[in-house]
C-alpha cells in the first residue's frame, strides 16, 4: 500500500485544494501519470505519481482541501487490500487528517473573527431584543453555507434579520474585515429601533450597495501575507532624492546603441533593478532574512519586481539578477510579467527572492513606501522621475529627479544599513555607467 | 401573431382541435344551445352539431361519468364543469374513476379525457360559487392539473391536455377570461408540468399560477420601475406534475421567496411549494418562505369584503417588501 500525498508545490504552500482527479478509483497509475490536479495558493498544478499501481481509495475528494503531506489517496496492488488496510494500518493518521483542514480554516476564520471585537460589544448591545441564544446563533441556511463557505465563525457575527437572525449580508460585512463598518451596522439597528424596521437601516449600507466578490487564491495569499509582513516586520523607512538625468540620457543614448545592434530595449526601471543587484550585492548585510532566532545571510542576490495582476500582486523573480545584463534583465522581466499576467507563471519563479522593486512611477506615484515581501529584508518603492528644479552650487538647474524608498526590516537590518545602501544605489544610479559596469 | 383574450384562445382551441381530430368531443351543462355560461363554447354547436357537442343536463356526476366512459372507449371527450365548485359533485367520477382506471386495470385503458373548468373569486358570486379549490385534484395520483395564466399558455396547454392520455383538470379563472395577450398563430402544445419563468430577476422569486401569476407578474413589474427590485416571477402552470427542479432553481438564484396564491393559505397548494423549496434550495435560502393566500374564511358575498379576503397586489407587494427587508435587501 502506498500513500499519496499532498505535494508542497511551492515554498508559501500550506495547504492544497484537489482541484480534480484525474485518475478513478480501480484505475492503473504509471510512474510519472497525472494523478490529480492540485490548487495551490498561486497556480493549479498537476500532481505526478511516483509510484506505480492502482489507485484504490480517494481519501480527499474534489474541492476540498488538505494540508501539505496529507494522504490524500491510497494505491495498492487492486485487491483492495491497501482500501481495506486503511483503517487498521493508517487509522489514527486518516483520523486526525480531516480534522486538519478543519483547523486550518478556524485559523483563517481567525482573522476575520479578530477585529470584530467592536461587533461583539454591539451584539452584547442588541442582547437586551436578542434573548440571549448564544450557544447556537439563528442564521438563516444561505447565511451558514456562506459562513462555512468563507470560514466566518458566526459566534462572533451579529444577525440584522429578524429576531436576531443572521443573514447572508451580515456575513458579507463580517468577510469584509472592516470592524468599523459591520460594528456601526449592527449597532445601529439596536440602538434605534430594535423590534422592526432595522434592516432597513443596515441594507441602505450593504446589500444592494455592495457587489461581492470572493477572493481569488492570489488575493488571499497577497492578503495574509502582506498583513504577516505589516504586523511581524517593523519597517522603517528610507526615501532618497536621486538625480536621474544622467541616467536618464545615458538609457536614451543606451537604448540607441542596443536598437542599432538589433537588440530590444531597457527601461529605466530595469536600470533601476541592476543598480539595486549591485548595491545589495555590496552591501550583503541587507540581503538578508530574519528567521526567529538568527539571520539567514543570503549568498545570491535574486530580485523580485513586484507586477500588479487583475487578481492580486505577483512577484517574478530574476534569479542571480546582480550577476546579469541590464538587457538580459529586460528581457526577462517582460517576459515575466507577461506570463505572470496570463496567470501561466510557475510557483517557482515567484519565490526564493531575496529582495524586491516595486516602481509605481508609471501611474505618476512620486514616492511611496511598499509593504516587505517576507521573508525579504527589504524592498525599494521607486516613484516616477520627474523634471525639477535643483540648487547646484547657488544656482536654480532643471534636473530630472527620482525619489526612491527602502522599506527594511529592523528586526534584521538597523537604519545604517539602508542608509549605506541607498547612499550606494544614489552613487550607481547618477553615475550610470557604473550600472553596468 | 394576435392579439387575443383568454376566452378566445380557449374557444379557437376547441374549434381546431375538434377540426382536427373527430374524436374530440365537448359535454357539459349550457355548452351548446346556451353557447357555455362564459361563451367559451360560441358557434360550436351550430358548426359540428349535437352529436359533438352535447348538452347534459345538469347532473355532473352522471356526465362526468358519461365522459369517462366515452374515454375508455377511445373518444377524446372535453366536458366544462361550470365552475371547479360543482366539480364536488363529480368527485367520485374523477378521483376515483378517471384517476384510477389505467392503474387499476393493469394499463388496459387510458381514459384521455379534459375537465375545463373555472375556478376562483372575486366576481361576487358567494362562498360556494367562488372557490380555488384545485389542490383537491393536485392532490390525486392519476390526474393531471393544469393552471394557464396567459392567453397564450391557455392555447398551448389546451392542446396539450387534450393530447394527453391521462385526464386532466383544466382549470381556468373568471378573472382571467377577458385578459387579452399574444397567441402564436402556430401554437405548439406545451410540455405539462413544466413551469415557466415569466419574468427573469436576482432579488426574490414570486411564485404564482392562474391567476395570482398574471399578478405576480404585474407587482415585479411595478417593484422594478419604482423601487428597482429585481424579482424573478415563476408561473407554475401545472399543478401536477409540479415541476420542482424551476423552482427551486430559481431560489437559489435568488435566495428568497414569496408565493403567491388565490386559495386558502393552510395546506394549500403553497405549503406544498415551500416545501419544495424546502427540501431543494435550504442552503440557500436566507429568510423564510413567505405565501400570500386567500383569508381562511367562506369567499364573502359583500364586494369590499371579498375584495379584502382575496391576495392582492398590494398584499403580495407588502410581503415582497418584508421579505426583502429581513436579507437586507431592500432598496
Amino acid at each position: 500500500m502506498t500513500e499519496i500525498h499532498m505535494p508542497r508545490l511551492s515554498d508559501t504552500m500550506e495547504e492544497g485544494v484537489i482541484a480534480s482527479w484525474r485518475k478513478q478509483v480501480g484505475e492503473h497509475i504509471n510512474r510519472g501519470d497525472v494523478v490529480a490536479e492540485i490548487e495551490t495558493d498561486k497556480a493549479i498544478m498537476e500532481m505526478e505519481a511516483y509510484d506505480e499501481g492502482v489507485l484504490e481509495k480517494i481519501l480527499i475528494g474534489e474541492g476540498q482541501t488538505a494540508p501539505i503531506g496529507t494522504p490524500i489517496g491510497l494505491m495498492g496492488d487492486g485487491s483492495g487490500s491497501a482500501a481495506a488496510a486503511e483503517p487498521a494500518g493508517n487509522g489514527s493518521a486518516q483520523q486526525a487528517q480531516p480534522a486538519q483542514p478543519e483547523s486550518g480554516q478556524q485559523e483563517q476564520a481567525a482573522a476575520p473573527a479578530a477585529p470584530s471585537a467592536g461587533q461583539e460589544a454591539a451584539a452584547q448591545k442588541a442582547a437586551g431584543t436578542n434573548s440571549g441564544d448564544t450557544a447556537r446563533p439563528k442564521a438563516s441556511p444561505l447565511a451558514k453555507a456562506v459562513a462555512k463557505d468563507r470560514g466566518v465563525d458566526l459566534t462572533n457575527v451579529t444577525g440584522s434579520g429578524p429576531n436576531g437572525r443572521i443573514i447572508r449580508a451580515d456575513i458579507d460585512a463580517a468577510a469584509v474585515e472592516q470592524p468599523a463598518a459591520p460594528a456601526a451596522q449592527a449597532s445601529a439597528p439596536s440602538a434605534e429601533s430594535p423590534a422592526s424596521g432595522a434592516p432597513a437601516a443596515s441594507s441602505a449600507a450593504t446589500g444592494d450597495d455592495v457587489e461581492e466578490i470572493p477572493l481569488g487564491n492570489i488575493r488571499k495569499v497577497t492578503a495574509r501575507r502582506l498583513t504577516e509582513s505589516k504586523q511581524q516586520a517593523p519597517h522603517f523607512y528610507l526615501t532618497s532624492a536621486v538625480d536621474v538625468t544622467d541616467l536618464v540620457a545615458f538609457r536614451a543614448d543606451l537604448n540607441e546603441r542596443l536598437q542599432a545592434a538589433g537588440g530590444p530595449k531597457v527601461s529605466l526601471n530595469d536600470l533601476v533593478v541592476k543598480a539595486v543587484a549591485t548595491a545589495l550585492r555590496a552591501n550583503p548585510s541587507l540581503n538578508v532574512s530574519f528567521a526567529g532566532d538568527k539571520l539567514l545571510q543570503h549568498k545570491r542576490v535574486h530580485l523580485g519586481v513586484a507586477v500588479a495582476i487583475d487578481s492580486g500582486l505577483v512577484v517574478p523573480v530574476i534569479p542571480d539578477t546582480d550577476r546579469k545584463s541590464v538587457s538580459e534583465i529586460a528581457a526577462e522581466g517582460r517576459e515575466k510579467a507577461e506570463r505572470a499576467r496570463a496567470g501561466k507563471l510557475k510557483p517557482d519563479e515567484m519565490t526564493g527572492s531575496t529582495f524586491s522593486v516595486s516602481n509605481l512611477g508609471m501611474f505618476g506615484i512620486e514616492e511611496f513606501t511598499a509593504v516587505i515581501n517576507p521573508p525579504e529584508a527589504g524592498i525599494l518603492a521607486v516613484g516616477e522621475t520627474k523634471d525639477e528644479v535643483q540648487v547646484r552650487d547657488g544656482e536654480f538647474v532643471a534636473r530630472k529627479m527620482l525619489r526612491v524608498t527602502l522599506s527594511a526590516d529592523h528586526r534584521a537590518v538597523d537604519g545604517a544599513v539602508g542608509a549605506v545602501f541607498l547612499q550606494q544605489l544614489t552613487g550607481l544610479l547618477e553615475d550610470p555607467i557604473r550600472i553596468i559596469a | 401573431m394576435a392579439v387575443i383574450t383568454y376566452r378566445q384562445a380557449l374557444h379557437d382551441t376547441l374549434r381546431e382541435e375538434m377540426l382536427a381530430d373527430e374524436d374530440v368531443f365537448l359535454i357539459g351543462e349550457e355548452i351548446g344551445v346556451f353557447e357555455g355560461s362564459y361563451k367559451i363554447t360560441a358557434g360550436l354547436l351550430d358548426e359540428f352539431g349535437e352529436k359533438r357537442v352535447r348538452d347534459t343536463p345538469i347532473a355532473e356526476e352522471g356526465f362526468i361519468g358519461a365522459a369517462v366512459g366515452a374515454a375508455m372507449q377511445g373518444l377524446r371527450p372535453v366536458a366544462e364543469l361550470m365552475t371547479i365548485n360543482f366539480s364536488l359533485i363529480a368527485l367520485d367520477q374523477i378521483v376515483n374513476h378517471a384517476a384510477k382506471i389505467y392503474g387499476m386495470f393493469g394499463g388496459q385503458c387510458s381514459v384521455p379525457m379534459v375537465m375545463r373548468t373555472p375556478g376562483g373569486g372575486g366576481q361576487q358570486l358567494g362562498a360556494t360559487h367562488s372557490q380555488n379549490i384545485e389542490l383537491y385534484y393536485a392532490f390525486v395520483p392519476g390526474l393531471k392539473v393544469v393552471a394557464p395564466s396567459t392567453p397564450a399558455d391557455a392555447k398551448a396547454l389546451l392542446r396539450a391536455s387534450i393530447a394527453d392520455n391521462d385526464p386532466v383538470l383544466f382549470l381556468e379563472n373568471l378573472a382571467l377570461y377577458n385578459t387579452k395577450g399574444e397567441v402564436p398563430d402556430t401554437a405548439e402544445p406545451a410540455e405539462i408540468g413544466k413551469a415557466a419563468v415569466t419574468r427573469p430577476g436576482s432579488d426574490i422569486t414570486i411564485i404564482g399560477y392562474s391567476r395570482m401569476a398574471t399578478v405576480a407578474h404585474q407587482v415585479a413589474e411595478k417593484l422594478q420601475e419604482e423601487e428597482g427590485i429585481s424579482a424573478e416571477v415563476v408561473d407554475l402552470r401545472s399543478l401536477r406534475p409540479l415541476d420542482r427542479e424551476t423552482l427551486v432553481e430559481s431560489v437559489r438564484r435568488t435566495n428568497c421567496a414569496v408565493i403567491a396564491e388565490d386559495d386558502w393559505l393552510t395546506y394549500g397548494i403553497g405549503a406544498e411549494i415551500a416545501a419544495s423549496i424546502s427540501d431543494g434550495a435550504f442552503d440557500s435560502l436566507d429568510a423564510p418562505v413567505r405565501r400570500v393566500a386567500a383569508a381562511e374564511v367562506p369567499l364573502p358575498y359583500a364586494k369590499p369584503l371579498e375584495r379584502a379576503a382575496l391576495p392582492s397586489a398590494e398584499s403580495l407587494t407588502t410581503a415582497v417588501h418584508e421579505t426583502l427587508d429581513a436579507v437586507g435587501r431592500r432598496r
